[in-house]
């Protein structure tokens, strides 16, 4: 799944990319990155043969994700083509006009609106629409990943970049999940593993966005990470091989796998990993 | 004459093809655009069986809805679950699919199943006590027959044999005896309606359950009045010996129907597992049925000595009463339909009120007044707190 290592549109052609995400310097110097995202009703598959009527942004769930680095600009310009009020709501900085969170602030089918704010503080973030009811906006699928990278890093360089955002699905609207996945297929990585090699640095950017049952983790098997919460502090907080988050919650996961084969990961709310959140990768020398 | 008969069948048919003109019409521009949204079509599964063997559960459902469905993804208590489906994952309204499912159940749990369709929609139902499900063999269909014969025909049997004492009834003892066997049949005919009625949820909705007891229940009363309406002649030429057997035998019918829907119930409730059929239930059965018997030959015991033949005919009368109760636990057993069920009993129910009405209508002799003396007022109030009585014995 593409979306899986696919950060400001960089997995289509150049001219394509232009119509989603433009970088440019600013006079002071700092970098201006501008995104054209758009509120749309799409039919999506959310596991073989499943289709769930979501609310999307750009046709996707999640999100496309945006990453910056520590002080740039970000400039979205964001049309509503949906049937209902949407916004974008960002964890991070940003003055509260920005905030997209309050009746005012809704943009309604047709409007469009400029969010723009400095990417501040350096970590892995979220947006997600805030009208309302939040939990149905939030439940039909908009929601993305925000990453902001520090601009002096210490952290040892990543030989690959994995984004896993939580989340589920209740597909017959009765306030609770029917599936749960990374990255909204049920059971996608556990039939098309990760494929990545032993001993290089894998990072992960967690989020956890899971709605009506919220408590959410993240499991590895046969092996230990190092946990960056929120991804605030270039030093870990834990070594583990368990994470577990609230909703909106997530943190960085720097791994390196000691041995090759096929590892498990899931989350160990083993109800959640059996209805669809369980994947592995697929360890090679 | 053919001109007339051409005007005739025009007059008839002009409605129906005005009706289909119509239809087309609509079809191609009515406001039917009006009435189509863009949601998903509303998609109705039901599950009608579910079934186990050793690592195996299969799960038989119809479509019914108006829409061709497409089951998805399939739950066993709560995780998705591979399955193969026959003949295919999508059914079209009213067509029926099998899922077969390898999951290592456990005996004695309560086993959960959802299925998910393409929109995401559930359908679920949940077995409280899972049990292999008997297939049909030597054995399990030894065991239904002898539970049949023991709940229905054993009893029906043992009733018939107090014969011999209601032959001593007199006056008033008689009297007494008839009003009592209208109040057992009347309780029997409210509980073969009730539970009809209790079956209905079992019944796919599309196949119109309330129509189907309101067509049974019709079906027994019209066709056994028109019956007795066209041999009225006959039978006042035969004699009022030959009125009692038929009533012996229409009254054997009723209760036949309504123990074949009993033993329907008995049968399915056992093969799924939702009865154990322990000692006590089966005695209570058959203490609940002995009344049955009363009831067959209660209206025989006047006129029994002018009747050719009358042991055969109390046997062939006890055996219509009995043994449908052996074939209601083999089909619930090996193939239980509730639809077939919720027929059965209210035909058995038509049956049972006509032939209540019958005697009381004899009773009368036209004076319906005249049939509320204490007596049959007792008599009727003793029959039904016989069966209501004898029924906390089945409580299963």
């Amino acid at each position: 799944m593409e979306f899986l290592t696919t950060w400001n549109f960089n997995n289509l052609p150049p001219d394509e990319r232009q119509k989603f995400y433009k970088e440019s310097t600013l006079p002071d110097g700092r970098t201006l990155r501008e995104y054209w995202f758009h509120a749309l009703d799409k039919e999506i598959e959310i596991a073989p043969g499943v289709f769930f009527p979501a609310w999307t942004y750009n046709g996707q769930v999640p999100a496309p994700t945006i990453r910056a680095t520590e002080g740039d600009l970000i400039r979205i310009h964001f049309q509503n083509l949906g049937t209902k009020p949407h916004t974008m709501h960002f964890h991070g900085f940003h003055p509260i006009e920005m905030d997209g969170a309050l009746p005012h602030q809704f943009v309604y089918p047709g409007e469009t609106f400029v969010y723009e704010f400095d990417a501040e503080p350096f970590g892995v973030h979220l947006f997600h629409c805030h009208s309302v009811p939040i939990s149905q906006h939030i439940s039909k699928g908009l929601y993305g990943a925000y990453i902001v990278d520090p601009k002096h890093d210490t952290r040892p360089k990543p030989d690959k970049e994995l984004i896993m955002v939580m989340n589920g699905f209740d597909t017959n609207f009765d306030e609770a999940n029917e599936f749960y996945a990374v990255n909204t297929a049920a059971f996608y990585y556990a039939k098309n593993p990760i494929k990545v090699k032993v001993g290089e640095l894998i990072r992960i950017y967690l989020i956890n966005i899971l709605e009506f049952d919220q408590i959410n983790s993240f499991h590895l098997h046969a092996q230990f990470f190092y946990e960056y919460q929120t991804g605030t502090s270039l030093k870990p907080d834990f070594y583990t091989d368990i994470t577990v988050m609230g909703q909106g919650e997530r943190s960085i996961l720097d791994i390196r796998f000691k041995f090759s084969g096929k590892i498990m990961f899931h989350a160990h709310k083993t109800e959640f990993a059996e209805q669809g959140w369980m994947g592995f990768f697929e360890v090679h020398e | 004459m053919l001109r007339r008969r051409l005007k005739t069948g025009f007059n008839a048919l002009l409605p129906v093809f005005l009706l289909l003109l119509l239809l087309l019409v609509f079809l191609k521009y009515g406001p039917l655009g009006v009435f189509k949204a863009s949601v998903p079509p509303i998609e109705e599964v039901f599950i009608q069986k579910v079934t186990f063997s050793p690592d195996h559960i299969v799960v038989d459902v119809i479509n019914d809805g108006p829409e061709p469905v497409t089951i998805a993804q399939i739950l066993v208590n709560e995780v998705f679950w591979q399955f193969h489906m026959a003949p295919s994952q999508t059914l079209n309204p009213l067509e029926r699919g099998r899922i077969d499912i390898s999951y290592p159940w456990v005996e004695g749990d309560v086993e959960r199943i959802t299925l998910v369709s393409r929109n995401g929609v559930t359908f679920e139902t949940e077995v409280n006590v899972a049990t292999v499900t008997p297939t049909f063999n030597f054995l399990y269909f030894k065991s239904f027959m002898l539970l049949g014969v023991y709940v229905g025909v054993i009893p029906v049997l043992l009733g018939l044999m107090w014969f011999p004492f209601l032959v001593t009834l007199r006056g008033k003892g008689y009297a007494f005896l008839l009003a009592l066997t209208v109040g057992l049949l009347v309780f029997l005919g409210f509980d073969a309606l009730s539970e009809s009625f209790n079956l209905l949820k079992d019944v796919p909705e599309s196949f119109n359950g309330v129509g189907i007891i309101v067509i049974g229940l019709l079906l027994a009363i019209l066709s056994l009045s028109a019956v007795s309406y066209k041999t009225q002649h006959q039978r006042r030429e035969k004699g009022e010996h030959y009125q009692a057997l038929v009533w012996g035998y229409l009254i054997a019918l009723g209760i036949g129907l309504h123990n074949l829907g009993e033993g329907l119930a008995i049968g399915s409730a056992y093969a799924i597992g939702e009865i154990a059929l322990g000692s006590t239930l089966v005695i209570g059965f058959m203490i609940h049925n002995v009344t049955e018997g009363v009831a067959i030959v209660a209206p025989l015991t006047r006129t029994y000595k002018h009747i050719n033949r009358f042991l055969f005919h109390l046997i062939m009368m006890g055996l219509l009463a009995g043994a449908p109760t052996i074939l209601g636990t083999l089909i619930g057993g090996f193939a239980y339909s509730a639809a077939i069920a919720v027929l059965f009993l209210s035909i058995g129910a038509g049956a049972i009120f006509d032939v209540s009405f019958d005697i009381l209508n004899h009773m009368a002799k036209g004076k319906w007044l005249e049939i509320f003396t204490v007596t049959n007022a007792l008599g009727f109030l003793s029959g039904l707190l016989i069966m209501y009585v004898t029924g906390f014995l089945v409580v299963g």
